[in-house]
Formats: structure tokens, C-alpha cells, sequence
């Protein structure tokens, strides 16, 4: 076992045994499952509207009706509950005084930043792995296409991988776990308001910056079924900025 | 007991020749370390470090050097710059100035190479509570590459050393203070480290385990070279080779425990209790050749004899009193404790202006003499 994987298999044991995980993962997978239920619910309402005006059967997308609409939703769950999972990573050690060992251990600092993100990851994809029920039970009573429902968990996931690296960024900033958890949660509300911004400027060089800066049309394509490089590139060039600062950040506690 | 005037800074000088061989403080002096370096090898090797945290300097030139083997006590008040220099040497934290080799790695261009060498106990033990001793142990051998048999055995080594065995599956969280401190040693010694740095290392343990720890760290003496941080005397005295005092970030003493006390001796002081005490007792006492003081003691009977420094003049005190039919009850002769050598060093820091610089000077001049 590498000193990454010890890292990795230390911070999932810290997470298991805290009650963290199981509290932001029932929370998660209550919210998703309602969201999907109500989703469904006004889908039927629809479906029972257009078959009166119509006096027949109707054809109903669940892609549209169902999935964009809640991996919409989903945004705003993420950007609650991951930096809840995110806040304890730097912050903890630094607290308990470990943070000092974990540094004079000869492991990278690197090492420790990718092992922390990694554990974190994995807990947040296994979580979006259960929500994989959803759509698998709706198709035992309808027809619908699974190619935009893979792009959306495929934007799922990199928007959280997103979400959770600029989680592990703030709580390198501080030993307060409360104030790395509303650092991120700031920053990340942050990026979501400026698609506003960007919109309202328009056309312009600094709308166009504005508008990429924000995760949200990134997210949206993937959300419709779209697989642009670009986007790819959006989220993968993010979280590596992230966890690039999560580096500066560790070393600079060093030289204080 | 202990002579509570102010020594004036030629006092110091003239009396206290301190500064072992292979401590250094100006940079004029280098050229004598170079020389002393080449007979011995040294593990770490500390050269005019400095840090300072914006205006305030935490340690100021800080030169010292640990042979192999060998344990060496830093000594200081709270906020001398003793964990500051552990951080620095563990590559926690990079000195502003100087350079720190530990092993013949750098401190600052090899740090992983130096981490390796090296076994750290901070001044909190560095546990994860929500670890049992086992995981957490394993954890920390895995951080340090150790993988199948070999962290096995070292497991099983060190559970033994520091009798953890009957705490091995429990939460660290749940142990008492002074388990939580060995289960940090236990983390500093499971990769059987040539380096041992221990930021004070018996706090919150009970006496039988400090007695335990120091004798552990006895063990460790000659294949380990220890440095530990304390402001227990006695410790130092126990367990050390030799010893480093500092005060205010600057080093002011290092020398063996014996030597210091030896040094910053101003006369010789014997203790006498007598049965009888005629009125003239003191007055012939004070007749003797090379009695400079005769001062009453605490029990009835009892004097304190300062004597000329280098003189033994137990005979010839034995000889007056028995000839004098005083009945003597007592006669021994009193040497510093290092509690005593500690305080005078570090207070006298307040009063004199620069102590350290005297100090430092007067070994320099012999060195070029």
C-alpha cells in the first residue's frame, strides 16, 4: 500500500466512523429521492392533462420532463452538503495537531492533497451510485433514453469533483471547520450567481469570461445530453486550480 | 545555597569558559567548527540558524551539533525557540537563515530525504482519535512506506516496547493522556528511525511511566541520536549526554550536566553540621587558609563554607573541628544542581546586556589562543 492509498484508507475509516457520512448521505439520498418523486409526480399530472385535451394516449419525455429537471435541481443539493463533506479534511488536522506530523511524515504534500480529495471523491460518487436507483426503477414503467441520463451523472460528477476541490481548498485555509464549510459554500454560490452576471453583460469579452467562469452552462450541457471538450476541460482545468491553491495554501502555512 | 549576587559580565566571562567544542555561535568561529567536524560524525548539524516571524525572532544563530549516538537536551523556559528549532529540523518549517543538515541531508533542498531519518514527537501527540492504536499505527507505517512483514515485525517491536498491547484495538480517543502520549512515541519509534526528535516527551505521564520513558530513551542512546526538549532539569540530568540551554532564542550553555554545573560554579561549597557550637566556631572556621565565607545553615549546628575555587579543603575543616572537639556530624561537599546552573543562565539574561555574547566570547578567545 502506497502512503497515498494509507491516506486515502485513513480519511474513508475517519469518515465512516464519524457520523458525517451517514447524516450528509441520508439528507442527500432523501432530497434526490424526493426531488424524483415530485419530478415524476408533475411528469403523470402532465401526461393526464395532455391525454384529456387529446382523448388518447400521450407520449411523454421523462428526459425532459424528469432528468433535466432534477440534475438541475441536484446543483443546489451539491452545493449545501459537499462542502459539509469537505470542511473537516485540512481543517481537523490543523486542529488536532496532526496536521504537523502528516508534514514532517516524508510523504508530498502532493500526496496528502490527492489522497484527501481522493477519499472524498470516492464517498461522493458512491452516494451518487445509489441515486443510479432512481432511473432504474422509472425504467420498469417507461420507455425513455439513457444516453442523456449517463451525460448528466457524467456532470454530475465533475461538477461535484469541482465542488468537493474547492471544498478541500478552503478548509486548508482555516482550523475551523465552520468557516471552511461557508468559505466553499460561499465561493461556490459565488460562481453560481456570476452566470447572472455574464448573462446580463451579453456578447461582450467580459460576459463571454464571466459566462465560462461559471459552472452553470458547462453543467448544462452535459445536463442535455451534450459532451463538449470544452466543458471537460472547464471542470478538469478547475479542479486541478483547486487543488493547485490547496497546495500553495499548505505550503505557505509552512513559512508562517 | 546559591549565590544570589549579580554577576557582573567580566565575572561571567572569567568563570564561565562554556561552549563545548563543537558549539559555535558567531560565524568568526566557523572555521574552528570545520576543524572539530572531521573526527566526529555528526547526525545533525545545525549552523547559525535564525527565524524570524515577521519582527520577532524566534531563534537568533542557533549553532549545535549531535554526534551519533549521543542525547542531547535542549533546555529553555516556554518560548525559548526549542520546538521551533525541532520544526525547523524536521523540515516542518524552513529556517529564515542558516542551514541545518540532519544525517548529511538538508533541511531545506532534501526534505524528504531528512523526514526519513527522522522519528518526530510534537509537543501534542500527533493522534487521530477516531483511530484505534492498531490503525493508527499502521497508518503511520504506511506513510512511511513500510508494507507487509516489515511493518508487521515493527508493529509488534514497538506495541512491545511501549507496552500498548493491552490498548492495541482501542480508540485513540478514548485513551487517558499519558497512553495518548505513548501511542506518540510509539509513532516516533516505529520506523527505528537513526534520528529521534522528542518535543517534550514525558509530559502528562505518570511518574513510573517517565521513569519508564527516560530509561527507554537511555536504550536509544548509542544507535539513536535523541534530542529532547524540556524544562524538567532533572530529565535533562537523567537521560542526557549533554546539554544545550537556551533562552530567547539564543543558545546560552551547552555543555555536559556536570561541566555546566561545575563551571558556573563561583567557589567551592562545603556543608558541615556540627554537634557542639561554641561561639568561637566561626570565627576559627573563617582562619582557615582559602575559607572565603562562613554562612550559617538552615538546621541548628549547620554551616555552608565557600571556598576558593579549585581548593579542597575538606581535610583541612575535618581536621579543625575534630581537633576542637565540636562533633562532627557532617561534612559533604555541595555541587550546583543543574535547576541552579538553569535559573542563573536565564535570569541573569534579564539583568546583564548581552550574557550570551559574553559568554560566547570567552571560549572564542581561548580556541584562537
Amino acid at each position: 500500500m502506497s502512503p497515498v492509498q494509507a491516506v486515502i484508507a485513513k480519511e474513508l475509516r475517519g469518515y465512516f466512523v464519524s457520523p458525517i457520512v451517514y447524516v450528509v448521505g441520508a439528507v442527500f439520498l432523501l432530497i434526490f429521492g424526493l426531488l424524483s418523486y415530485l419530478y415524476v409526480g408533475f411528469a403523470g399530472a402532465q401526461a393526464i392533462q395532455l391525454m384529456q385535451m387529446q382523448g388518447g394516449v400521450a407520449q411523454i419525455n421523462l428526459n425532459d420532463l424528469v432528468f433535466r429537471n432534477l440534475f438541475a435541481s441536484v446543483r443546489i443539493v451539491l452545493l449545501i452538503i459537499l462542502p459539509i463533506l469537505t470542511m473537516r479534511l485540512f481543517a481537523e488536522e490543523r486542529k488536532l495537531r496532526t496536521f504537523e506530523f502528516l508534514l514532517t511524515s516524508p510523504i508530498r504534500i502532493n500526496d496528502i492533497i490527492i489522497g484527501k480529495f481522493v477519499s472524498v471523491l470516492l464517498i461522493y460518487l458512491g452516494l451518487l451510485g445509489l441515486t443510479v436507483l432512481v432511473p432504474t426503477v422509472l425504467m420498469l414503467f417507461s420507455d425513455f433514453d439513457w444516453n442523456p441520463i449517463w451525460t448528466g451523472y457524467l456532470g454530475m460528477a465533475l461538477l461535484g469533483a469541482l465542488f468537493l476541490s474547492v471544498g478541500v481548498c478552503a478548509s486548508a485555509l482555516t482550523e475551523n471547520q465552520i468557516v471552511a464549510a461557508f468559505v466553499s459554500f460561499g465561493t461556490l454560490l459565488s460562481m453560481w450567481l456570476i452566470a447572472g452576471l455574464g448573462s446580463l453583460l451579453g456578447d461582450t469579452t467580459a460576459g463571454r469570461i464571466i459566462s465560462y467562469v461559471s459552472y452553470m452552462e458547462h453543467y448544462d450541457r452535459l445536463v442535455r445530453g451534450l459532451i463538449d471538450t470544452s466543458d471537460l476541460v472547464y471542470f478538469g482545468s478547475g479542479l486541478v486550480l483547486m487543488l493547485f491553491l490547496t497546495h500553495r495554501i499548505v505550503e505557505s502555512t509552512r513559512w508562517k | 545555597m546559591i549565590h544570589t549576587a549579580v554577576l557582573t559580565a567580566s565575572e561571567v566571562v572569567s568563570k564561565i569558559p562554556l561552549v563545548a567544542a563543537n558549539c559555535r555561535f558567531e560565524s568568526e568561529t566557523t572555521s574552528v567548527s570545520s576543524v572539530v567536524r572531521t573526527d566526529i560524525t555528526f547526525v545533525i548539524d545545525v549552523q547559525n540558524i535564525t527565524k524570524r516571524y515577521g519582527h520577532h525572532t524566534a531563534i537568533d544563530r542557533v549553532t549545535f551539533s549531535v554526534a551519533k549516538g549521543e542525547v542531547l537536551a535542549f533546555l529553555g523556559p516556554n518560548g525559548a525557540g526549542k520546538t521551533t528549532t525541532m520544526r525547523i529540523l524536521t523540515c516542518f518549517m524552513p529556517a529564515t537563515e542558516g542551514h541545518a543538515r540532519v544525517a548529511g541531508f538538508d533541511c531545506t533542498d532534501q526534505p524528504l530525504d531528512v523526514k526519513r531519518q527522522i522519528g518526530y514527537l510534537p509537543e501534542t501527540p500527533p493522534v487521530y482519535q477516531e483511530l484505534t492504536v492498531t490503525e493508527y499505527l499502521t497508518f503511520v507505517g504506511r506513510l512511511r512506506g513500510m508494507t507487509g512483514q516489515t511493518l508487521t515485525a515493527a508493529f509488534d517491536r514497538t506495541i512491545g516496547r511501549l507496552e500498548l498491547g493491552a490498548v492495541r484495538h482501542r480508540l485513540i480517543g478514548n485513551l487517558s493522556r499519558g497512553y495518548r502520549q505513548r501511542v506518540g512515541l510509539a509513532q516516533a519509534l516505529l520506523h527505528d528511525p537513526p534520528v529521534l526528535i522528542l518535543d517534550e516527551p514525558t509530559v502528562g505521564l505518570d511518574p513510573k511511566q517517565i521513569i519508564e520513558i527516560r530509561e527507554l530513551i537511555k536504550s536509544l542512546a548509542g544507535s539513536h541520536s535523541v534530542i529532547l526538549s524540556t524544562h524538567i532539569l532533572p530529565e535533562a540530568t537523567a537521560v542526557c549526554q549533554r546539554v544545550v540551554i537556551i533562552n530567547k532564542g539564543r543558545i546560552v550553555a551547552e555543555d555536559t550536566p556536570e561541566q555546566l554545573s561545575a563551571r558556573l560554579r563561583h567557589s567551592e561549597k562545603v556543608s558541615i553540621t556540627l554537634k557542639a557550637v561554641p561561639s568561637d566556631c566561626e570565627m576559627k572556621l573563617r582562619a582557615i587558609p582559602g575559607i572565603l565565607n562562613v554562612l550559617p545553615g538552615q538546621a541548628g549546628g549547620s554551616f555552608l563554607l565557600e571556598c576558593e575555587l579549585g581548593r579542597d579543603l575538606r581535610d583541612e575543616i575535618a581536621r579543625l573541628v575534630v581537633s576542637s572537639h565540636w562533633g562532627l556530624l557532617e561534612l559533604r561537599t555541595i555541587s550546583m544542581t543543574l535547576e541552579d546552573v538553569f535559573l542563573q543562565l536565564t535570569r541573569h539574561e534579564d539583568h546583564l546586556a548581552e550574557p550570551a555574547e559574553a559568554m560566547v566570547s570567552a571560549p572564542a578567545e581561548q580556541t584562537d589562543a
